[in-house]
């Protein structure tokens, strides 16, 4: 199993350790629940150095990512990042990632599990093309300060978030751990920024963040808080809502595939498009106090319409939540039976996300 | 960690100990150890029977639900109703007040069937490794 170069500081926080997408992680240091209301209240600090980092250089380098993806980054500025997703030929979800513009050209931040699988994609979308892919995993980590007070913690270690960096776009800041790539972008639905720094200054700053940051509420989040999180926030995770076998308009994400292009996938897109997805994405809360799992069999009128992808009690809100796939022509429905192992429990269509943060409103980049 | 006197356990990690005719049911440090952020337990009501090695009830976290075995057989004649408002018991101490059930016991034989602590210490070491 990989271990990112943090494993001994999650060692050091008595950490519980799980496989995850072939990584050893930090599911939680202490509490999930506790971790998921530091993030919405104070902050949080996450390693998320097993997510993959990919940069695409060359002359040709638009082209290899407009082949490989859903999006088209042509009108891409510098300092700005878009929402993509990698399709297979039949246009299921192969992986869902960041793209961002940097001045020498393209960064690619993709899931963890998928990132050999990506990386083949974008070689054989390089075909006759001129450009270069550069697997920079290795070489820089990654972590993530989610929070309300998340821009006063990386003040305090000396990186300023200058006041014009909105959701979706990013900078580099000269520190005292190099030059660090700071991205207002997450997965937590609140204020909040990924790092990315080089590998061998990584332990440095997550310590100081720690240190300094404890003034503002900062604690060590795990895997467990990043998922309970974004469920809240209505995110995707690929595996459960997202996957080969789902394809982007059933899991609501139209706003992704809006490339004129081709590229693989886009024929099988098209039709979806046209003749309307079988099933779709939807949220529901869950009656008493079993948590919908995945995979837990959804019910309507005496009939399985569908499966839960991903289920948790809701710490924001106290009760529990689901995201399902249901057929297209049950998705309209107000109530729903999901069955939770051996019993029944009756679910109320909710509109995702289930959390929003109370701020204001910003372009978020991904529209 | 030194575990009590007098209990004996499951494989599933399910404790009984011996009360005259009746025997109280919980689960070990080790399970509770194992269940972080608990959001439910789900319990059978008195007076329903229960038989060794069969599921008697779900206890529930955050990231996974268990199933709890019975240790022993018999008819449930008390349940812990303020362990199952009050989760966070069990982290403080599995033995006393976070019992969860009473049984009259069907039978009492079948507590020869479980592991003593040592047994029950050998297993836990052989799964951690």
């Amino acid at each position: 199993m990989r271990q990112t170069p943090l494993i001994d500081a999650h060692r050091a926080l008595s950490a519980t350790l799980v496989p995850f997408g072939g990584w050893e992680m930090p599911v939680m240091y202490t509490d999930i629940r506790a971790e998921h209301e530091a993030v919405r209240t104070r902050a949080g600090l996450f390693d998320i150095s097993h997510m993959g980092r990919v940069r695409i250089q060359g002359p040709d380098a638009d082209a290899v990512v407009g082949h490989a993806t859903t999006l088209d980054v042509a009108d891409l500025e510098i300092g700005r990042t878009r929402y993509a997703l990698i399709c297979n030929e039949a246009g299921g979800v192969v992986d869902d990632i960041l793209v961002s513009r940097e001045p020498d050209g393209l960064l690619l931040v993709v899931n963890a599990g998928n990132r050999e699988q990506d990386l083949e994609v974008l070689q054989a979308s390089v075909g006759g093309r001129d450009a270069n892919i550069i697997d920079e995993s290795e070489r820089l980590a990654m972590i993530a300060v989610q929070g309300p007070t998340s821009p006063d913690a990386l003040a305090a270690v000396g990186l300023p978030i200058a006041t014009d960096l909105k959701y979706y776009r990013f900078a580099s800041v000269p520190s005292g751990y190099g030059d660090v790539l700071v991205s207002r972008t997450g997965y937590t639905g609140e204020i909040g920024f990924e790092l990315l720094v080089e590998a061998g200054e990584v332990c440095r700053l997550w310590s100081d963040v720690l240190e300094t940051g404890a003034a503002f509420g900062v604690r060590p989040c795990g895997l467990g808080a990043r998922d309970t999180l974004r469920l809240e926030a209505g995110m995707p995770l690929h595996g459960h809502e997202i996957g080969p076998e789902v394809n982007p308009y059933e899991a609501g994400l139209d706003f992704a595939v809006r490339s004129e292009l081709p590229h693989i996938g886009s024929e099988a897109l098209a039709r979806i498009h046209a003749d309307g997805p079988r099933r779709r994405l939807i949220g529901v809360t869950v009656e008493g106090r079993r948590i919908p799992r995945e995979e837990s069999v959804v019910v309507l009128e005496g009939r399985e319409v569908g499966r839960v992808c991903s289920g948790t009690l809701s710490p924001t809100l106290g009760v529990n939540i689901a995201t399902a796939l249901v057929d297209a022509d049950a998705a309209q429905a107000e109530t729903f039976t999901i069955q939770i192992r051996r019993h029944e429990a009756s679910a109320t269509r909710t509109p995702l996300p289930f959390y929003r943060r109370r701020k204001e409103q910003e372009s978020d980049g991904t529209s | 960690m030194a575990r009590p006197d007098g209990y004996r356990y499951l494989k599933t990690h399910e404790w009984a100990r011996l009360d005259g005719e009746h025997c109280w049911i919980g689960i070990s440090d080790h399970a509770v150890g194992h269940l972080s952020d608990l959001v439910f337990l789900d319990l059978p009501e008195c007076g329903q029977d229960i038989m060794q090695n069969e599921p008697f009830g779900e206890i529930e976290s955050v990231k996974a639900v268990s199933d709890l075995y019975a240790p022993m057989t018999g008819e449930v004649v008390e349940r812990n109703d303020r362990l199952i408002e009050e989760l966070d018991m069990l982290k403080r101490d599995p033995w006393n007040d976070a019992w969860m059930l009473k049984v009259r016991m069907e039978k009492p034989s079948e507590f020869e069937n479980l592991l003593e602590d040592g047994s029950y210490q050998r297993m836990i070491d052989s799964e951690d490794h």
